[in-house]
């Protein structure tokens, strides 16, 4: 059987971040990637969090800066619109110091990040094999494992099984050590039991299209100057009460215009309203279609996303083995701001860290991998993810997308109106009709689990 | 534009095999939601007319829904084999 020293499985942003570090390191580190390039399987809103990342691989972010891809725009006006019935209102921000003097985000499409970070890589020394599938993790003592599965989830095992490396069809690869770096589904991790399938209630569906218009058109609709982005989110009834928002994204020569769901919310629907029907209905609303006139729809794309917070990540480090990524649950949905990709390339940084201690051990097991867990802690992923440990709960309750939204464009539109009414003064205004909900308990209720925010 | 246009947009590299296979038995006679049928952003599923499940597999934008949807383990699923399936080259 052939033997490396370290199988990373998946090509994506934890992948080839964890490549990078090793083979920067001179680790002999071979990447699988089922798609027919880094980035083919992969599907981002979105935007990536540059600036968290000053610590992890600054000379990345140099290079990145000095050869103007791999990103599309920076991101230098934020806005939300928060719909209601019948009307909406938008908060928008443009701040010197999110703009300058580097960008807190850019933009970006994975096809060309991803390629551009796999090119990384491979410079540094890492083998990346493209079209290669990993079905599933080889335990020592060829225990039960699999790359594939039936709806409702495998069972942890109740032993500690060691991965001593892949099968991908007929061919076995054995290695010290094999970082899981496959994605949200967790399919290989959940086959060897190495964690449980990711239920509904901790995932969420995001789906979107890439519409292509020229630059200039893009930068006359969304008032940014030649070469900069804009990032825009809708809360409320663009997702039918469900928990969720609309996202718009401006792109070099496109957008990036979809919808993020709750997959249990989803499924418990009794309308059967399906799932793409969101999106068609977001693109129509008077506050986006016409920042999508005349555009074409390049591309249509979807995508799994772990919403489960920090009480779903599971053990991520065992004999053999570490998870990073969206396989390890890795994410933090704020509504405003929702981080994955960070995290992502964070924590495959931190498991090549981790990789390289135990490397100099020559040791490989569970507790000398457990250097992973430190480094992550001591990083600003757990921490960031711990203290927003409340967000997945808060945000299912559904009166956010639906009483609150109406109760806020309705206090706007108090602002506006001017005319007959139970008086011409502000708070009147403002008060009118609000009885019911500033009096019902659950408004008080939702204030109170609120508190962590 | 409808989903099968937008599909059509997509670079997609079939398989002979499928990826996805549904165990009707327990789909026709355990099943109560039929979720697969709207979570789909894809909208692969369908039941035809002696109301047997199929999914149109490759159409598939490998995002799980369905996997994860399926709480009643009618559903075989795996990432196509490696170079096949969905090939984004934006996204």
């Amino acid at each position: 059987m052939e033997k490396v020293d370290c199988i990373v499985v998946g090509g994506g942003l934890a992948g080839l971040s964890a490549a990078y570090g090793l083979a920067s390191a001179g680790v002999e580190v071979m990447v699988l990637e089922r798609g027919d390039y880094a980035g083919a399987k992969n599907v981002t809103g979105g935007r990536l969090y540059t600036s968290v990342l000053g610590d992890v691989y600054p000379e990345l972010w140099e290079e990145a800066a000095a050869e103007g891809g791999p990103f599309e725009r920076p991101v230098v006006r934020e806005a939300v619109t928060v719909l209601g019935d019948g009307a909406a209102t938008t908060v928008e921000l443009r701040s010197d110091r999110l703009a300058a003097p580097s960008p807190q985000s850019h933009t970006l499409l994975r096809a060309k990040f991803d390629q551009w970070l796999a090119e990384k890589a491979t410079d540094k020394g890492a083998t990346i094999v493209t079209g290669m599938k990993a079905d599933e993790l080889l335990l020592e003592g060829g225990g039960a494992s699999g790359g594939g599965a039936t709806g409702g989830g495998a069972a942890a095992a109740t032993s500690r099984p060691k991965v001593i490396g892949i099968r991908a069809g007929d061919d076995e690869v054995g290695a010290d050590v094999t970082i899981v770096a496959e994605g949200a589904l967790g399919l290989l991790a959940s086959g060897a039991g190495l964690r449980e399938q990711p239920p509904a209630a901790d995932h969420a569906r995001g789906f979107k299209e890439v519409v292509e218009l020229p630059s200039q058109t893009i930068e006359d609709r969304f008032r940014v100057a030649e070469g900069e982005g804009a990032a825009h989110l809708f809360l409320g009834t663009v997702t039918r009460g469900m928990t969720g928002g609309g996202f718009l994204y401006t792109n070099k020569e496109s957008l990036s215009l979809g919808i993020v769901v709750s997959m249990e919310q989803m499924r418990a629907r009794e309308d059967e309203l399906e799932s793409w029907q969101l999106l068609d209905e977001f693109r129509k609303l008077p506050a986006v279609a016409p920042l999508v006139a005349g555009g074409t729809v390049a591309e249509y794309s979807a995508h799994g996303i772990p919403e489960g917070g920090i009480e779903q990540v599971p053990r991520l480090f065992g004999d053999g083995y570490l998870l990073a990524g969206d396989a390890a649950g890795l994410s933090l949905n704020a509504l405003v701001t929702v981080r994955g990709m960070d995290f992502a390339i964070a924590s495959g940084h931190s498991a090549a860290q981790a990789v390289l201690t135990a490397r100099k051990a020559d040791d490989y097991s569970a507790a000398m991998l457990a250097a992973y867990d430190r480094l992550l802690h001591r990083s600003f992923v757990l921490p960031d993810m711990a203290a927003a440990r409340d967000y997945p709960r808060i945000i299912e309750n559904r009166r956010l997308f639906t009483q609150y939204p109406d109760l806020l464009v309705r206090q706007v539109e108090a602002l506006f109106t001017v005319g007959p009414g139970p008086s011409p003064r502000l708070l009147p205004r403002l008060w009118r009709g609000k009885r019911e909900i500033v009096f019902d308990p659950a408004t008080w209720r939702d204030l109170w689990s609120m508190r962590r925010l | 534009m409808n989903i099968d246009a937008k599909l059509g947009l997509d670079v997609f590299k079939l398989d002979t095999e499928r990826h996805i296979t549904i165990d009707v038995e327990i789909c026709k006679t355990v099943c109560r939601t039929r979720a697969c049928l709207y979570v789909c952003p894809a909208d692969l599923f369908e039941l035809d007319d002696q109301g047997t499940m199929t999914v149109n597999w490759e159409g598939c934008l490998e995002c799980g829904s369905c996997l994860i949807c399926c709480d009643d383990r009618a559903l075989t699923w795996t990432y196509p084999r490696g170079g096949f399936g969905v090939q984004y080259r934006m996204s």
